[in-house]
């Protein structure tokens, strides 16, 4: 019996703004189910690379691959049939100032749906609902907390039920409670959904609370330093910077979730 | 082809509900209508259960199908058995009661006339104090200045003087020509009735001086300008640069504003004069062009209708649009919220606000000196 393919691929990636590279030669592979981190320090590429994976930057070199398919070398129609495959929480949530949490939800049903207007109203409300912001639907980004913000984003992220989800620094900006929480909501929407996730991260403890495999990007190196679950890493890899990164800056290899 | 969604129920004692569920439920399929399920639930219904052997494949489509049933179920108060739906729906069915987050804000959505009106009138007596108080702040923020201590970099004031200045001169130089045309060819139809044709001149050169000019310069400045600042500063504060500045104790209206306000008033002045020649200029195209005029003809007209101070009257005017505009701009950047939509808000209201403010104070100066 065959494995089964991996849902997302990078080959041989390489990203670069105009003459200047950031990252060479990303090879990794995620499966179906995996929660998966890209890690590394501050301005080593992470969120570079998240843009490459859903077709926000093409590859200088390289490709990124979903199933058996070439993501960079789809027509536009065919990338954005990928797309919707995929849900994202950006780094800020992102969402739309101009629009009720409702309108921000409802967006992609409406735009990739043909569901009538009730049904879209239900969905949004659940999908509301999902992330403890039940009656919050005619409320603006503006009139909400930063925790709060970030919970309705990744209703809109889910909206469409995707088969990936991309979280960009989904702690960033949150207390240790909501950070705790939204882990856990990911760790359940991961669960229910059976969505692959990627997660840019540099928050150990989340990292160690969730994560099932990862990739570390270095700075210095132009490159990655080692692929696999983060909490093998931290006892078997020998690398001196993914060491020095996993058990910040201690050398003990021990596991912190605080 | 998907199969479609599909649902049966059976009583297997007259207490007891199962549900099966099967096909597709996702949201590219229809879903079957419930009402006949529905209307099985009476009083006498006590248990209800969910099959799911047939399902294939579901999302969000059939949780939404489930919780009406599930709330049509809560209502008769029939026992809920949820063990045979997928393990992922019944998590995500839980996570979704779960208790999350209180709206605190549900009842003032659904205010009376009375409560709107009234927060109407705070809001409105609100902004009126920030005005006022903003006032307040820039003259106590222009005071070091007297004394020869500049609350702002140089650099960042020479900086604005060149954006309101040298910069703003080719569609001063376009807007200006084409009004002094467009003046000048009104008064020609006219004129040339009477054979007074020569009195063009007059015309454009007293309505650039005393009106056009500084008029036009402050409306162009107003949508160039103050509507810029608006979004500077309006920036600056969803960036937080504005809270910054004032917690290592600097005064953002003397360090960002009187920069720009001075700049305004510095070089408004000048646009007017460049603004006034451009018209009178454009006047001349159609004075030479269309009603036989010599160009020196023209401009000797135009100077002897002409006086200095109502020059001065256009100068003075053009100052105080200069300061209004800045007031406007840097008054309603500060006013920003905290989002992409508050800075849009803001630059327009900057714009509208300059505008009325120009038209309310230039009717006000001219009565003043007429009267």
């Amino acid at each position: 019996m065959t494995a089964p393919p991996p849902a997302l691929t990078v080959k041989e990636l390489t990203m670069a703004y105009g003459s200047f590279v950031l990252q060479r030669d990303l090879s990794f592979s995620i499966a179906r189910g995996d929660i998966f981190v890209i890690m590394g320090g501050n301005g080593c590429g992470k969120s570079t690379l998240l843009r490459h994976m859903i077709g926000l930057k093409p590859p200088a070199a390289g490709s990124v691959w979903y199933g058996e398919e070439n993501f960079w070398e789809l027509t536009d129609e065919g990338r954005a049939r990928v797309v919707r495959k995929a849900g994202v929480l950006y780094q800020s949530g992102a969402l739309w100032s101009s629009m009720t949490l409702a309108e921000n939800v409802a967006l992609p049903l409406l735009h990739y749906t043909e569901l009538p207007e009730s049904v879209i109203r239900e969905i949004v409300t659940f999908k509301l609902s999902l992330v403890g912001l039940t009656g919050f639907e005619e409320f603006y980004p503006a009139e909400l907390s930063g925790g709060m913000r970030k919970r309705a984003a990744l209703a809109r992220a889910i909206a469409l039920d995707p088969d990936f989800l991309f979280f960009d620094e989904p702690s960033a900006g949150l207390d240790p409670i909501s950070a705790r929480n939204l882990d856990e909501l990911i760790l359940e929407l991961r669960e229910s959904l059976g969505a692959t996730v990627i997660i840019v991260t540099h928050e150990l403890a989340s990292i160690y609370a969730i994560a099932t495999n990862s990739v570390f990007l270095d700075i210095d190196s132009k490159t990655m330093l080692a692929t696999g679950d983060p909490k093998t890493l931290l006892q078997e890899c020998s690398n001196a910077t993914v060491l020095n990164f996993l058990t910040r800056g201690t050398g003990k290899r021990e596991i912190r979730t605080v | 082809m998907t199969p479609q969604p599909i649902f049966t129920f059976r009583h297997p004692d007259p207490e007891h509900l199962v549900v099966s569920l099967g096909g597709v439920w996702t949201l590219r399929t229809d879903t079957p209508d419930p009402a006949e399920l529905l209307a099985t639930m009476d009083a006498t219904t006590r248990h209800l259960t969910f099959i799911c052997t047939e399902l294939v494949d579901w999302d969000t489509r059939l949780l939404i199908f489930l919780k009406t049933i599930i709330a049509a179920a809560r209502k008769q108060q029939i026992d809920i058995n949820l063990t045979g739906l997928p393990p992922g729906a019944q998590r995500l069915l839980a996570l979704a009661e779960a208790v999350g987050e209180k709206s605190t804000y549900g009842k003032t959505l659904r205010a009376t006339i009375v409560t709107r009106v009234g927060r109407l009138a705070i809001t409105l007596f609100e902004k009126i104090r920030e005005a006022t108080a903003f006032i307040g702040e820039i003259v106590l923020a222009f005071l070091p200045l007297l004394i020869g201590k500049s609350p702002f970099r140089a650099r960042d004031f020479f900086s604005f003087v060149q954006a309101c200045g040298a910069e703003s001169l080719p569609i001063v130089t376009l807007i200006s020509l084409l009004v002094g045309v467009i003046l000048s060819f009104v008064g020609a139809v006219q004129l040339q009735m009477f054979g007074a044709q020569i009195y063009v001149a007059n015309l454009v050169g007293l309505g650039m001086v005393l009106e056009m000019g500084a008029l036009m310069s402050g409306v162009i400045i107003a949508g160039r300008i103050g509507a810029a600042y608006a979004a500077q500063l309006g920036t600056m504060q969803v960036n937080e640069e504005i809270d910054a500045l004032r917690t290592i104790g600097i005064s953002p209206v003397g360090f960002l504003v009187l920069p720009r306000m001075l700049a305004l008033m510095l070089m408004l002045p000048l646009l007017c004069i460049y603004a006034d020649i451009m018209g009178i200029l454009g006047g001349s195209v159609i004075g030479v062009t269309m009603l036989d005029l010599s160009l020196v003809e023209y401009l000797e007209q135009t100077r002897k209708s002409i006086q200095l101070s109502q020059c001065g009257q256009g100068l003075f005017k053009s100052a105080v649009f200069g300061v209004l505009i800045g007031y406007a701009g840097c008054l309603r950047g500060m006013q920003c919220g905290r989002s992409a939509l508050a800075v849009g808000e803001a630059t327009t209201s900057a714009v509208v606000t300059s505008i009325v403010l120009i038209v309310v104070s230039d009717s006000i100066i001219t009565f003043i000196i007429n009267f």
